[in-house]
């Protein structure tokens, strides 16, 4: 915690920046302040969103528990499902086949390449660019939407992964048009990153601002790409190896500087990894049953014992710890959730900085109130 | 920075252009040429413009679009044809507890494999499609009907077995290839337990006939 | 015909004036009449134009951002402006209760009068302008500066610290931007050795295989840009919004109003928006003057109008594409930039014309502009750190 110099209040002012606000993804409130234009001191408020997930999960069985996740970071539900559904399969031992492996990295590597679009529409959202950059990542965005829909049968709240494998199979023609999407995303990231990386006066309101070292990064238990723009190289898809993804040639990008230019241009460039994934993917899947028929899903009564779930999100690291007790309800329940988490330092990247950069920040952190207050 | 260019606009030349361009204002420059191409483009590019223009135009479903559950009868006579035994599997598996079933009892109060009162709350209804998943005997699935708002919360929005009772003509009309799987599947378990019953029965009357020739020996 | 089209205005004026004349109605009555009529039709067009402008800026956005804007109201959504109207009208007034009422109320006023009053000078067409001044130039940035007291006023009247902080932000911004304005619309008045808006328009005749617009000129060129980018902030659109777009503290100096004041304030923004393009088209696009000589069978007026909405819709582009500048940004940006390559520009178009206006002359200006705006752009990409990033990747 940085030294806070003592606050006379005559001069400062006091200002409430939500919980309504256009610029703070969801009912998040941050008590500011303000030093003229300068920020001295920022106390974040949230809980406005808190719903109990941990509690529900705990009183009712695995499988009901599963749809609640979609609602977690619900901008990124399939994603949430299959952390959720790697720790139910630790606890309980149970295998998935390779082609449901498949299936779950091709829609994971979708979910996240919307997500980073999606971000990056925000971002220019947040710095008054009109919503040109959102409607145009929104189009990427409906489109891998409409290919979640054909498959789960909800645009959002998919309730997809089941443990052992996913719910349901591909459907007819569902490849050619994930295949027709890929195809067009490098085109649509290319019309986002030449609105928006050269443009003067986004490069004067970002780089600069909200600079985060990597030993800071660390210590404060940040994950995801805000890790990466800090220079740190930790990718869990990297590091854990969890599902099949060693089986794709990816790479990760590092920034250098830490500040909220390099933290957008990690979802630009991780965007664009994963449509490559994505292309390795749709060509490589292989025939085969999409869920282990061992498996069971109503009424699963794990073993006794715990198991912690990862994965690398779009947000960041997302885990799932599960305490069982030998019945069909977790002892304990938990997440682990990544906006939370990656908010911990948010006082200390801001104070110093102008009030305008506050929601910069913010915005390049990239939170779902969903997942921070659970 | 960027490293796949692989869209027509960065290799054609005004984008291989732009792109070059190195003087101080060249990123405001590319913006404007970008959202230009996006202006005039969204007269002439068919897949610019996404928006649909409801009510005006429906809206495109896919197949396996669903909103809220719905109960399936066969025949013409919804109560006659129901599928619903009431084993009230669905009702416990529901993570929001939205539906509610009472068995059916004669009038000697016998339980009958029928439901009396089956009740989906759809404002607690998340669709999460549990209810389906669960279902032993394939008679609830997911309608695609969305435009279900109404002025009375608790009222309307309670769809009770009159309500969720449709046809399987109408299953087939909104969700034909699930619907030929579960016909299929139907038609599998029928085939399968007339051959248990015929096994059955022939092993019955085996052992009968058998019976019959050993009282005879005997006698004999 | 194109005569008559080009006449007609006038000849509409005298012909009523004649009819009433022909009545026997008293000579100050008749002045009276030619004035209102005048005062009637520029207003009309202006209100007309501000209409049309509200519905086509949400349908250029759109379109830009691929959506269809307004399209329920009327064939297109054109009239979306009347609904837009019965709406602000009807909405209920609420002034707070420990506002300065009388400053509260003549705010939105006195930004209306000014946006209004600047319209006087601008010649629509070769012989319509509403009044001849010798000094138009000088009475456009004199009358135009009251809108910046209205703002104030607003922000001060409203009793709210959010208001004030933005009204604040608002007239640093406004009066920062005033100084490169003026020196850029001077620039074209020197070279065209007069501040009266016809005598400057007169000046830009055809010339050659390019038009005679001085926007077609090196010095021109830049001081063009000046101005549109001064334009731009003066009233008060992105990307230099920050008073009225605050996404960061509630709505700036506009919060406390609601219904017909803000739609004032709404229209006298919208007015002097179309002021100043005029202004724009008047010094740097030949104001009524057609492109080419074969081009003038067309009215003087439509030229001047159609150049006017193709500024405006300009500025609905640049609003589609850039973000918002922070507000050191904005006046570091106006200071250290624009200032100085104003009054660069100054020296150009003054070594233009006494190198005697030809290529030699072209080469000069040139020359200095470019030079200067190396330097300048250099130095403010140093202090501002814009820097090209290359990123590693691991496997």
């Amino acid at each position: 915690m940085s030294v806070m110099p003592p606050l006379d209040s005559s001069r400062t002012l006091d200002v409430s920046l939500g919980p309504q606000h256009p610029s703070t993804h969801g009912v998040f409130r941050m008590n500011v302040t303000l030093d003229g234009e300068t920020v001295v001191r920022l106390q974040p408020v949230f809980g406005y969103l808190h719903r109990n997930h941990e509690k529900i999960a705990e009183t009712h069985s695995y499988l009901a528990a599963m749809p609640y996740t979609d609602r977690l970071d619900y901008i990124c539900p399939i994603t949430n499902n299959w952390a959720y559904a790697l720790a139910v399969e630790k606890l309980a031992g149970i295998e998935v086949p390779e082609r449901a492996e498949y299936i779950r990295v091709i829609v994971g590597e979708f979910t996240r390449l919307q997500n980073h679009a999606a971000l990056l529409g925000f971002l220019a959202g947040d710095l008054g660019g009109w919503g040109t950059a959102l409607l145009w990542a929104f189009r990427l965005r409906e489109k891998i939407l409409d290919l979640f829909e054909s498959l789960t049968g909800a645009r959002m709240m998919a309730n997809y992964m089941r443990f052992g494998g996913c719910r349901c199979d591909l459907p007819v023609g569902w490849l050619e048009a994930a295949r027709a999407v890929v195809r067009d995303a490098h085109g649509q990231l290319d019309e986002l990153e030449a609105l928006l990386t050269g443009n003067e006066i986004i490069l004067a309101r970002l780089q600069g601002v909200g600079a985060l070292t990597g030993e800071r990064a660390i210590n404060g238990g940040f994950s995801g790409p805000v890790l990466r723009a800090s220079g740190v190289d930790y990718d869990i898809r990297k590091v854990d190896r969890y599902g099949i993804y060693d089986r794709f040639r990816f790479r990760v990008p590092r920034g250098t500087a830490g500040d909220c230019f390099d933290r957008m241009m990690m979802r630009l460039l991780e965007a664009r990894e994963s449509v490559g994934i994505l292309e390795q993917a749709l060509a490589g899947i292989p025939e085969g049953p999409v869920v282990n028929p061992k498996a069971k899903q109503r009424g699963l009564r794990p073993p006794a014992g715990e198991a912690y779930g990862r994965i690398e999100g779009p947000k960041g690291e997302l885990g799932f710890y599960l305490i069982s007790d030998g019945t069909d309800r977790p002892y304990r329940y938990r997440v682990r959730p990544p906006s939370l988490i990656n908010l911990t330092l948010l006082e200390e990247l801001c104070i110093g900085t102008k009030l305008a950069d506050v929601m910069v920040i913010l915005g390049s952190i990239d939170i779902v109130l969903g997942e921070v207050d659970r | 920075m960027n490293e796949q260019k692989t869209s027509r606009w960065s290799e054609s030349f005004a984008g291989r252009l732009l792109s070059g361009l190195r003087f101080p204002g060249a990123g405001l420059v590319k913006g404007l040429a970008v959202t230009a191409r996006n202006f005039v483009g969204s007269y002439f590019e068919k897949d610019r413009l996404l928006t649909e223009l409801y009510p005006e135009q429906r809206p495109r479903l896919p197949e396996n679009s669903r909103s809220f559950p719905f109960l399936i009868y066969d025949g013409n006579d919804p109560e006659a044809g129901m599928r619903c035994v009431s084993c009230k599997i669905c009702e416990k598996e529901c993570p929001p507890q939205c539906i509610y079933i009472v068995q059916d009892r004669d009038a000697a109060g016998k339980a009958l494999k029928r439901p009396r009162v089956f009740n989906i709350d759809i404002s607690v209804c998340m669709s999460c499609q549990i209810c389906v998943e669960v279902c032993p005997f394939e008679s609830i699935r997911m309608d695609q009907v969305f435009e279900a708002s109404s002025y009375d919360r608790f009222g309307s929005l309670v769809l009770t077995k009159r309500d969720l009772l449709k046809s399987n003509e109408y299953y087939h009309g909104i969700h034909p290839t699930e619907a030929a799987e579960t016909d299929a599947r139907i038609e599998a378990d029928r085939k399968k337990k007339e051959a248990a019953a015929a096994a059955k029965a022939a092993k019955a009357a085996e052992t009968a006939k058998a019976a019959a020739e050993k009282k005879e020996a005997p006698a004999a | 015909m194109s005569e008559f089209l080009e006449t007609a205005p006038v000849w509409l004026k005298d012909w009523v004036l004649g009819l009433l004349a022909g009545f026997g109605v008293p000579g100050w009555i008749l002045d009276l009449v030619a004035a209102g009529m005048v005062v009637g039709t520029c207003i009309g067009i202006f209100l007309g134009l501000f209409a049309l402008m509200s519905v086509m800026e949400r349908k250029i956005l759109a379109r830009c951002q691929n959506r269809y804007g307004p399209n329920r109201v009327g064939p297109f959504g054109l009239f979306q402006p009347v609904a837009d109207g019965i709406k602000m009208i009807t909405k209920e007034d609420i002034v707070p209760a420990a506002a300065d009422r009388v400053v509260h109320f003549l705010a939105p006023v006195v930004m209306m009068v000014p946006a209004l009053l600047v319209l006087a000078i601008l010649p629509y067409g070769r012989d319509l302008v509403p009044v001849q001044l010798d000094a138009g130039i000088l009475y456009f940035f004199a009358v135009g500066a009251g809108t910046e007291v209205a703002v104030f006023m607003a922000g001060w009247s409203s009793n709210n610290k959010y208001s004030v902080i933005g009204a604040m932000r608002a007239i640093a911004q406004m009066i920062s931007y005033e100084m490169p304005l003026v020196i850029a619309a001077l620039t074209a008045a020197m070279v065209s050795g007069s501040l009266a808006p016809q005598a400057i328009v007169e000046a830009q005749g055809p010339a050659g295989f390019l038009p005679g617009w001085y926007v077609f000129t090196p010095w021109g060129f830049v001081a063009a840009l000046i101005f549109y980018t001064c334009a731009l902030a003066e009233s008060n659109r992105c990307p230099f919004d920050l008073p009225e777009g605050e996404s960061e503290l509630v709505a700036g100096h506009l919060t406390e109003y609601s219904g017909f004041k803000y739609a004032t304030f709404f229209m006298a923004e919208y007015i002097g928006m179309f002021a100043i393009c005029g202004l724009f088209v008047t010094l740097f696009l030949g104001g009524w003057q057609a492109p080419l000589p074969a081009l003038g069978f067309v009215p003087s007026w439509v030229w001047f109008f159609a150049k006017v909405c193709a500024v405006a819709g300009s500025m609905v582009w640049v609003r589609a594409t850039l973000p918002r500048l922070r507000i050191d940004h904005m006046l570091g940006f106006a200071w250290k930039f624009l200032l100085p390559m104003g009054f660069v520009t100054f020296l150009a178009a003054a070594c233009w014309h006494y190198a005697g206006r030809g290529p030699a002359g072209w080469l000069a200006s040139l020359a200095i502009v470019g030079a200067a705006y190396v330097a300048l752009s250099a130095n403010f990409s140093r202090r501002f750190s814009l820097e090209r990033r290359v990123y590693q990747f691991s496997e």
